[in-house]
């Protein structure tokens, strides 16, 4: 189980570094769509103090979005996905490397970016702290809650508008605690209120959304 | 001897239409089977419900275990071992080189093979000078080459499901293919394949199903 678990990862970690250009689009595109913000919203130091975690969050809430379309969509087309689903173990196995892939490749880069980010809209070292804590706790639901809408959509023409789609309204509950908790601090509140509901739903998240993409899997190929 | 896979009344549905119902198969240790039917028969249904990617919409499958085990089905983990299944898509990636392709589909399947094995194996389909290439550098016949490369692995599956293995091969390409399917054959194994090639394996010799006739 542990081997399956492996291979499927460091493939698609060797993947993504003879990709390195596709596999960074995300990041790229994080930070392109944060800075439009300042320009949009205007300059003043207050406002984007205001507004920074709020921003911060939705654009990786949306780059995470954007790359997990491919995430099984590639390995169904050559027949990759078959083969894994014929390993002699269970593809909840299958679903957890990927999404842990899908993390380190997207999810990580998007958390170590997010504080220079930070700095560009004038935040204090405090809410920085948090706004990344948050991030940690929350870039790994947007995997795994990815993964299940690639899943779900596999083999579908216009998979990428709808994975969006349904894959949102999952991911609410983590957009308002993770930009809430920077938000509070900036207040000048504890955020360990919000950070402790993040962490929950990440196990929750973590413990359900793996055996629903494998089931989701195994439907799309069938 | 013992069956190794055997079939009871068998029915598979694509969207509304019926392709085969009512469909007795074994396959007994030692025969190649090749499985012949018009495009659209439901050949490849047949192999991807062998294989346990798909559900019957009648009928059961099973596997004789090994050593007097109860009978399992292609759905059971423990006898996903047993199955070995050559789909028609490849199933390589195009950034991987073949011979880290071809490891990355042992690997999956719970085999941990030396480069010493991975590259003896693709010596046997004539690939090896491509070991280090990039699948994407490879023509469509080399890559089914790479793809075939996994019966020269030395598995364990006694079971090999090859979808139209011939596809896009060249004369030396089904010679070292016929080979493997013959020592398969020797050492106790049974092969079902399709093909819209006429075989020319001499031992065994192929025993045909025809899904026509099978058919409703």
């Amino acid at each position: 189980m542990r081997a399956l678990f492996v291979a499927v990862l460091m493939r698609d970690m060797r993947l993504a570094a003879r990709r390195r250009i596709e596999s960074l689009l995300p990041l790229v595109f994080f930070v392109v769509a944060v800075s439009l913000f300042p320009l949009g919203v205007g300059p003043e130091p207050q406002t984007l103090r205001l507004i920074a975690p709020g921003v911060v969050w939705v654009c990786a809430l949306l780059a995470s979005m954007l790359s997990v379309n491919s995430l099984y969509a590639t390995d169904h087309a050559d027949g990759s996905l078959e083969q894994m689903l014929l390993a002699p173990h269970h593809p909840v196995v299958i679903a957890s490397a990927k999404a842990l892939s899908h993390w380190l490749i997207t999810g990580l880069p998007l958390m170590i970016t997010a504080p220079v980010i930070g700095l560009l809209f004038d935040l204090s070292s405090a809410t920085l702290a948090t706004l990344v804590v948050g991030l940690l706790l929350g870039t790994p639901i947007l995997s795994l809650l990815g993964g299940l809408g690639a899943a779900l959509t596999l083999g579908l023409r216009s998979g990428g508008m709808l994975l969006i789609l349904i894959v949102l309204p999952l991911a609410t509950p983590a957009l308002i605690f993770g930009a809430g908790a920077a938000a509070t601090v900036e207040t000048g509140l504890s955020a360990s209120g919000h950070l402790s509901l993040l962490g929950a739903l990440l196990i929750a998240t973590a413990v359900g959304a793996p055996w629903a993409t494998a089931a989701a899997l195994r439907i799309s190929t069938e | 001897m013992t069956t190794l896979l055997h079939t009871q009344g068998l029915a598979a549905q694509r969207g509304e239409r019926l392709l085969f119902r009512g469909l007795n198969l074994t396959l007994q240790p030692g025969e190649v089977v090749w499985l012949r039917g018009r495009n659209g028969r439901g050949k490849t249904s047949l192999l991807r419900i062998l294989a346990g990617l798909s559900t019957p919409a009648e009928g059961s499958v099973s596997l004789q275990g090994l050593d007097g085990d109860a009978p399992s089905s292609p759905r059971d983990s423990a006898s996903r071992g047993d199955l070995l299944y050559i789909a028609h898509a490849n199933a390589l990636k195009d950034d991987l080189s073949a011979a880290e392709a071809l490891e990355f589909l042992a690997r999956v399947h719970g085999h941990l093979p030396s480069s010493q094995s991975i590259l003896a194996a693709l010596t046997r389909l004539g690939v090896a000078g491509h070991a280090q290439a990039p699948v994407r550098t490879l023509s469509q016949g080399q890559r089914r080459r790479v793809a075939l490369a996994r019966l020269a692995l030395g598995s364990q599956s006694r079971i090999w499901l090859l979808d139209e293995p011939f596809d896009a091969l060249d004369d030396a390409g089904v010679n070292a293919l016929n080979g493997l399917l013959s020592e398969h054959a020797q050492q106790g194994g049974a092969a079902l394949l399709t093909s819209h090639q006429a075989l020319i394996l001499k031992d065994p010799l192929p025993r045909v199903v025809h899904l026509d006739t099978d058919a409703s």
